[in-house]
């Protein structure tokens, strides 16, 4: 928005000299300034570390040293990211003060490629939301209308990045937490391929679904990001062992086939502009070679029922252990038992709440089979019905949100209809396949949309590809 | 009255002897500081995730071979859900109904026993309760050591094939023989490294319909597990005579009152909503590591000791002893090796050694003599060039000092007289000295003549400095003695 270099450029400028990492961050933390009051995206700011490691940079360049492919870029990191020594929230009262003593592998290979993390950003308590205003902290607004939601769970992520504080950050993807806020805040969203990205330090919604994945202004960004933080990683036992081949440059869509999902493009509830601008994308690759067409994929009408028992039920389990023994929030009780049960009531948010008590539920003796078990079911299904499409398709397309942003507290008192701003992004998670957002075109009230495009596991190639001609197209 | 048949089942956990921990880095050490041994990972802390140790599954499928086990092609973790302060993450990481061993068996005295599963899984920390006698509810406060966190184990289950105490005893003895054959475990009951649980259960004896069961915890040696098993079938009986209900439960076993206490607890309603591990993978042992098991496996305790029986003509119980005690047996067979017979080297490990390496506490591989130093007496002895008498003497010198038993017996001049013209001088200057005696073995009955003859016997060894052949004395006496 305020016409920022982007990551590609300022690395460049910093690893040939022409610019000191330095004023890169005095311009980042200057942008924070200027608009972090009313935004509110982030935790907290890192200044003093942020320009620690500039100053390092520049004195590596200085001594005719490459800090490495994101030399002086400042990044911003979703807070449920774990930085050595930083607070790390997950915007929950139940992490207070707690500073974890490692990193996560994503952020060591940012420092590792001379990133400069600057900020720790909101997102709904847990990542459980689409709107960031789950956040014990308060909501993030969009940098493109402050009366509305920048979507989520990592809407602070989306709107650093969309108001220029940044040209670049990392959020977490369960159901569509990075597409959804990127595509309400007009920014370029990367849910990688389940298993691309090592989940090592990233803390866990829903174990089988989190994947990490960049945001950034343009699709070039979002490679070079990507590149940067993927691979294989032997803290993570689900860490796809081969190394992924680079993503290249490529625009070419000619003779690609590209199908459009139908169930969740002709879905009731997609507002025309978006269903338009689907349209408008596909006809313009089409323009450009690609071959086009409809395609159904019936079980992804079932994708969001399955997705609220299977992701409840991993999240009741993964957020068991913050019981106020070990770390962050304890409210004192007469014995062990009440301990955990006041620290939990006080510590955990509604939706939270909601989540643990959905997912408890689906893995209780005599309901495992009709919900759990089903739900694994119905994502065999998915799966099936997916590969079947990606024998005829190369890449499919969709909305990435069946609207532009809503007002804030326009959901709130009703988590059914705040559910269905992932429907379109959820299918992918449950697949583990690839899936990203680029903006093309604006609603009714101007906002930005995105349009989504999904590729097969390890299709991020041919997705980055298509991307990039989409983005093209604008 | 009624008589019951007794049902007992056994889940007996084990600790891996492994460097590292189940998934982490961390040692696994016992005794060490509190809480030195731990990481993120073992903490169970927020964005950690668990990565399989190799070593685990390598242990798990030596155990598949040694207990006739079937090792499907994949297993998978489940997580046990349940809120306890010592377990980091309030999930324990198991393995539930696709576990990476199933249906086994041993035979123990004869008679088969068959091995449900066995499982691997992640130990928990370790709770100090403070004040209040340390019992956790009178407790001032509690402190947890997470050094034992994420320690691995083998749960291996049987099948309620047990009918008694003494033979769930000779199960867990077998096992942990076999277990520490393998080595896979220290298989220490006392130090916790190998945890019995009893599952026990009562029927009348004129039907098939299983009794209610009752767990039973807490033993932490062999005899106690005798002994609460004991004790519970007493309590289970009594209570069926007098028509009670038995609860299904979990018992404690108080060494010191000899007697199962219930415990206070919601057992039986828990509800552990296990579901499947999403942050591991399936285990899928390759062919090559299952061939690399196979292969590994060494001699099993059973086939061991038949082998030593029928190859050293022992008895039975003297192979047992052997073969529980591996490293006394690795002596043994070292000896045998050597030279020794099998026989003659099995009584002095089992007897004088044994004795010794108890008395001082000592083990085989520190011994000051050798297995080719006890050969070399076993073999003093066999050629007759020394005495069983002296042969101790000369033991005991071995032991103490780094000395071989020849050099000894000649130093000392401990040779056995065997020269049956000296020894027939011997026997004359003896009796020359001793006619009142002969005159009364003469003149007695068989009782007296018994007496005499021994104590005419004693003066030869005696005169000999131990050092005569007694069986050439034996025949010499009793041919004067009869002249
Ligand atoms: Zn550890």
């Amino acid at each position: 928005m305020t016409g920022a270099k982007t990551a590609v450029e300022t690395a460049a400028a910093v690893r040939s000299g022409d610019r000191s990492a330095r004023s890169v961050v005095e311009e980042a933390l200057a942008a924070i300034s200027s608009r972090e009051e009313e935004l509110h995206a982030c935790n907290e700011v890192m200044a003093d570390s942020a320009r620690a490691r500039a100053g390092a940079i520049d004195a590596a360049v200085a001594h005719g040293e490459d800090p490495g492919p994101l030399a002086g870029v400042p990044i911003a990191l979703k807070d449920n990211l774990c930085v050595q020594g930083e607070l790390t929230t997950c915007s929950s009262k139940i992490l207070e003060g707690w500073r974890p003593p490692y990193t996560a592998t994503v952020v060591e290979r940012l420092l590792a490629a001379g990133a400069i993390p600057i900020a720790k950003t909101n997102l709904d308590e847990f990542a459980m939301g689409s709107s960031t205003e789950n956040s014990a902290f308060g909501p993030t607004r969009n940098p493109h209308d402050m009366t509305r939601v920048p979507g989520g769970s990592s809407g602070g992520s989306a709107a650093a990045v969309s108001a220029g504080y940044v040209p670049l950050a990392l959020g977490s993807d369960t159901g569509g937490s990075i597409r959804q806020p990127a595509a309400f805040c007009g920014v370029v969203g990367v849910k990688p391929t389940y298993g691309r990205v090592s989940r090592y330090g990233l803390i866990a919604f829903a174990s089988s679904l989190d994947q990490i994945g960049p945001f950034a202004t343009t699709v070039d960004d979002a490679a070079l990001l990507l590149e940067t933080i993927w691979g294989p990683d032997q803290m993570d036992s689900t860490s796809i062992p081969s190394q992924p081949d680079p993503i290249g440059a490529g625009s070419d869509v000619s003779g690609l086939r590209i199908g459009i999902i139908e169930e969740l493009t002709d879905l009731e509830g997609i507002a025309p502009e978006v269903r338009a601008s689907v349209e408008r994308a596909a006809s313009g690759l089409e323009g450009s070679g690609a071959h086009i067409e409809r395609v159904s994929i019936p079980s992804c009408a079932y994708g969001l029922s399955a997705y609220y028992l299977i992701a409840p039920a991993e999240a009741s389990s993964n957020l068991a252990r913050y019981d106020g023994v070990r770390y962050g929030l304890r409210v004192d009780g007469a014995d062990v038992a009440e301990m955990n049960a006041k620290t939990r009531a006080a510590g955990f948010g509604a939706e939270v709440k909601r989540r643990i008590m959905l997912g408890t539920y689906a893995l209780s003796a005599g309901y495992y089979d009709a919900y759990y078990g089903q739900a694994q079911k119905v994502r065999t299904l998915i799966i099936g019905d997916f590969a079947q499409a990606y024998e005829r398709f190369d890449v499919l397309l969709s909305p990435t949100a069946p609207t532009e942003a809503f007002k804030i507290g326009a959901k709130t008192a009703d988590p059914l209809a705040m559910y269905m701003s992932d429907i379109c992004t959820i299918p992918t998670n449950l697949a583990g396949h690839a899936a990203m957002s680029v903006p093309f075109g604006t609603g009714a009230e101007g906002l930005p949309i995105g349009v989504q495009v999904l590729a097969p596991a390890l299709g991020e190639s041919v997705m980055f590809t298509v991307a990039r001609a989409v983005e093209g197209l604008r | 009255m009624t008589t019951y048949e007794t049902v007992i089942g056994l889940e007996v956990h084990v600790e891996l002897a492994t460097r590292t921990k189940l998934f982490c880095g961390c040692a696994n050490e016992f005794g060490a500081e509190p809480n030195t041994h731990v990481c993120p990972v073992c903490l169970g802390l927020p964005g950690s995730l668990p990565v399989l140790n190799r070593t685990v599954v390598e242990f798990a499928l030596l155990l598949g071979v040694a207990l006739n086990f079937d090792v499907p092609p994949s297993s998978i973790f489940h997580r046990k859900n349940y809120f306890y302060p010592d377990m980091p993450k309030d999930f324990q990481v198991s393995q539930f109904d696709e576990p990476i061993c199933v249906d086994g068996w041993i035979d123990v005295a004869g008679e088969r026993i068959r091995i449900e599963r066995a499982h691997m899984e992640e130990d928990t920390g370790k709770t100090t309760h403070m004040g209040g006698g340390g019992r956790i509810h009178d407790a001032d406060y509690s402190l947890v050591d997470y050094n034992r966190a994420g320690i691995p184990l083998l749960e291996i289950v049987s099948r309620p094939d047990m009918g008694s105490a003494e033979q769930a005893r000779g199960y867990v003895s077998e096992l942990r023989a076999i277990l520490a054959t393998i080595g896979i475990s220290d298989v220490k009951m006392e130090e916790g490294s190998m945890r019995v649980d009893a599952n026990v259960s009562l029927r009348a004896n004129s039907t098939d319909v299983l009794g209610t069961k009752v767990e039973i915890k807490n033993m932490n040696s062999l005899r106690s597990l005798g002994r609460a098993i004991d004790s519970e079938i007493e309590r289970q009986s009594a209570m069926l005579d007098s028509e009670e209900v038995i609860i299904q439960e979990t018992r404690h076993w108080d060494e010191v009152a000899g007697i199962t206490h219930g415990m206070r607890s919601k057992e039986g309603s828990s509800d552990y909503r296990y579901f499947p591990e999403p942050d591991l993978v399936p285990v899928a042992p390759t062919d090559e590591m299952r061939k690399v098991a196979r292969e590994s496996v060494p001699e099993l305790p059973a086939p061991k000791r038949e082998r030593l029986i029928s190859d050293w003509g022992i008895g039975s119980s003297d192979a047992r002893v052997l073969v529980d005690d591996r490293a006394l047996c690795a002596y043994a067979e070292a000896a045998v090796a050597a030279g020794g017979s099998g026989k003659d080297v099995t009584n002095w490990c089992t007897g004088e050694i044994l004795g010794y390496l108890n008395e001082h506490g000592s083990t085989p591989e520190a011994l000051i003599l050798r297995p080719e130093g006890l050969a070399e007496l076993v073999a003093l002895l066999a050629d007759d060039t020394l005495s069983r008498s002296l042969a101790k003497d000369v033991l005991e010198e071995c032991l103490a000092t780094p000395v071989m038993p020849r050099e000894v017996v000649e130093r000392r001049g401990l040779a056995q007289m065997n020269d049956e013209g000296e020894l027939a001088a011997l026997v004359d200057e003896v009796l020359g000295r001793n006619e009142d005696a002969i005159a009364q073995w003469k003149a007695g009955d068989e009782k007296a003549r018994k007496k005499k003859r021994g104590f005419l016997m004693g003066e030869l060894m005696k005169t000999s400095g131990s050092k005569g052949n007694p069986k050439v004395l034996n025949q010499l006496l009793d041919e004067r003695l009869h002249d």
